[in-house]
């Protein structure tokens, strides 16, 4: 098996009394795609926050390539440049254009030069179609087009790893699309990858492997086509069955 | 052609005191205004603050400026210093203390407003991106407060150059005091001049405040 990337162990979060994630234990190795799903208020979120250490945490541990992430690290910043984050709701920096958004952090935060970063965080743009949006600001541009953005953003700081949060929540029917191909894109290049969606189509074609978070515990995980079509738990049934619909026929 | 009193201005060496008249008010709002943004940058941030003694006193004092009238303040420090502490206090340095106190609290007010009005998401995608908690006020909270200022704080900078003419009810020999004077001497003469003198005090407060309303407007458009 490739080399973990990521290692969470009896993870542990709590706001005030309220336990919102209880004893999580994941490895996430090299080139791996988990999809999290759940219902809704389930910690998914949180999850991914604490990933990142936007949460303290109040129990167990997160480590990335073997370095403690914790929101006491010192060198946290470092740390963060390695975990791409991509939020539900957009947040590009609206007094910069599409380049200087993608080319702050690369040049700020890791020192490279401005042509070397320009250069590849156009070629990004135009992998995901929107070479010609380089120098719009983020008030011109779709929601969808803000959300390949706000990616070309996260991967032009070469993460070890993607999380992605609801992506596409927020967006009009006819957006998700072109974000959800991004997506996969990433994942046929072998990204790493944890995506928390509500697109359950898209997450059974996404993913290596499935995580069904409820009550803040890993009800279920495993392979995708195995939890779609037999999910084990009857929370898992019930919570699936919430994504179908049917006309209930009454003869009378 | 009606008399508008106009001539007055051209005798002797009345435009020139109405033009130095202005000028004394608007040195009175330069320095009042610098004071007031220096110190409401400060005063803002700490009205953000968390911890309730700052937040206590900061809301008290924006109460006082607002209910007081500055008219009031003027003679509370011009007449009232002297009342009670004996000090001499020139008109116009009353006048600089006065709008800087009122000043820095309207600034203050703005500052504070520009800064909570920036969703917590700048900063966390900020963070996500491995900035430094220096680096995110640099390059993405600061830039998006200073432009959601500059607008709002020059409408500011234009009220305060009106409201110095005030200052003349403290004696200050300031544009509008000067052209009472030339209206009153002159009452016999001409006596149309107040028409034709508050025009000349209308056209130059305009003059004044005019590019800086213009100036506003337009970086409110490109900044939106
Ligand atoms: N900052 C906070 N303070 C207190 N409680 C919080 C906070 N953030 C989240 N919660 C609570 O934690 C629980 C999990 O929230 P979270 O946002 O992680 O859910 P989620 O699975 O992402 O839900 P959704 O599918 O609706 O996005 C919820 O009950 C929520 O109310
Ligand atoms: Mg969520």
């Amino acid at each position: 098996m490739s080399e973990k990337v990521l290692e969470i162990e009896h993870l542990v979060k709590r706001f005030d009394d309220l336990t919102v994630l209880n004893d999580i234990s994941l490895d996430v190795h090299e080139g791996e795609v988990i999809v999290v799903v759940g219902p809704s208020g389930c910690g998914k979120s949180t999850l991914l926050r604490c990933i990142n250490a936007l949460e303290e945490i109040q129990g167990g541990e997160i480590r990335l390539k073997g370095e403690a992430v914790s929101k006491k690290s010192r060198n946290l910043p470092e740390i963060r440049q390695k975990i791409g984050m991509v939020f539900q709701s957009y947040e590009l920096f609206p007094h910069l254009n599409v380049l200087d958004n993608i080319t702050l952090a690369p040049t700020k935060v890791q020192k490279r030069s401005r042509e070397e970063a320009a250069e590849e965080a156009l070629a990004l743009l135009s992998r995901v179609g929107l070479q010609e949006k380089a120098g719009s600001f983020p008030r011109q541009l779709s929601g969808g087009q803000k959300q390949r953005v706000a990616i070309v953003r996260a991967l032009c700081m070469h993460p070890e790893i993607l999380l992605f949060d609801e992506v596409t929540a927020a967006l009009d029917p006819e957006m998700v699309r072109e974000v959800l191909d991004v997506i996969l894109g990433l994942a046929e290049q072998g990204k790493t990858m944890i995506i928390v969606t509500h697109e359950m189509q898209f997450a059974r074609a996404v993913a290596d492997k499935v995580i069904f978070l409820d009550e803040g515990v890993i009800k279920e995980e495993g392979d995708p086509d195995q939890f779609f079509d037999h999910p084990k738990t009857e929370r898992a049934k019930e919570f699936l069955r919430t994504f179908t619909f049917e006309r209930k026929h009454s003869h009378s | 052609m009606p008399d508008l009193g106009l001539e007055v201005l051209f005798k002797g060496k009345n435009l020139m005191r109405i033009l130095g008249g202005l000028g004394v008010a608007l040195k009175i709002s330069l320095i009042s205004v610098a004071i007031s943004i220096l110190a409401g940058v400060l005063v803002g941030m700490l009205m953000t603050w968390k911890n309730p003694i700052s937040r206590a006193v900061t809301r008290c004092y924006l109460e006082i400026v607002r209910i007081m009238p500055q008219m009031v303040l003027l003679f509370l420090v011009y007449f009232g210093t002297t009342r009670i502490f004996g000090w001499n206090l020139s008109g116009e340095l009353s006048a600089v203390i006065v709008f800087s106190f009122w000043g820095t609290a309207e600034m203050a007010d703005l500052v504070r407003g520009a800064i909570i009005s920036i969703p917590i998401h700048q900063y966390e995608s900020a963070a996500a991106l491995g900035l430094t908690g220096m680096q995110t006020y640099r390059y993405i909270i600061l830039p998006q407060t200073v432009r959601r200022l500059i607008p709002l704080s020059i409408n500011l900078i234009t009220r305060m150059i009106k409201t110095t003419s005030l200052v003349l009810m403290i004696g200050v020999v300031e544009v509008l005091k000067v052209a009472q004077q030339i209206i009153e001497a002159n009452r016999m003469s001409s006596p149309n001049a107040a028409f034709g003198v508050y025009l000349t005090v209308f056209l130059l407060y305009f003059a004044a405040c005019w590019p800086i309303s213009m100036l506003a407007g337009y970086l409110e458009k490109r900044w939106r």
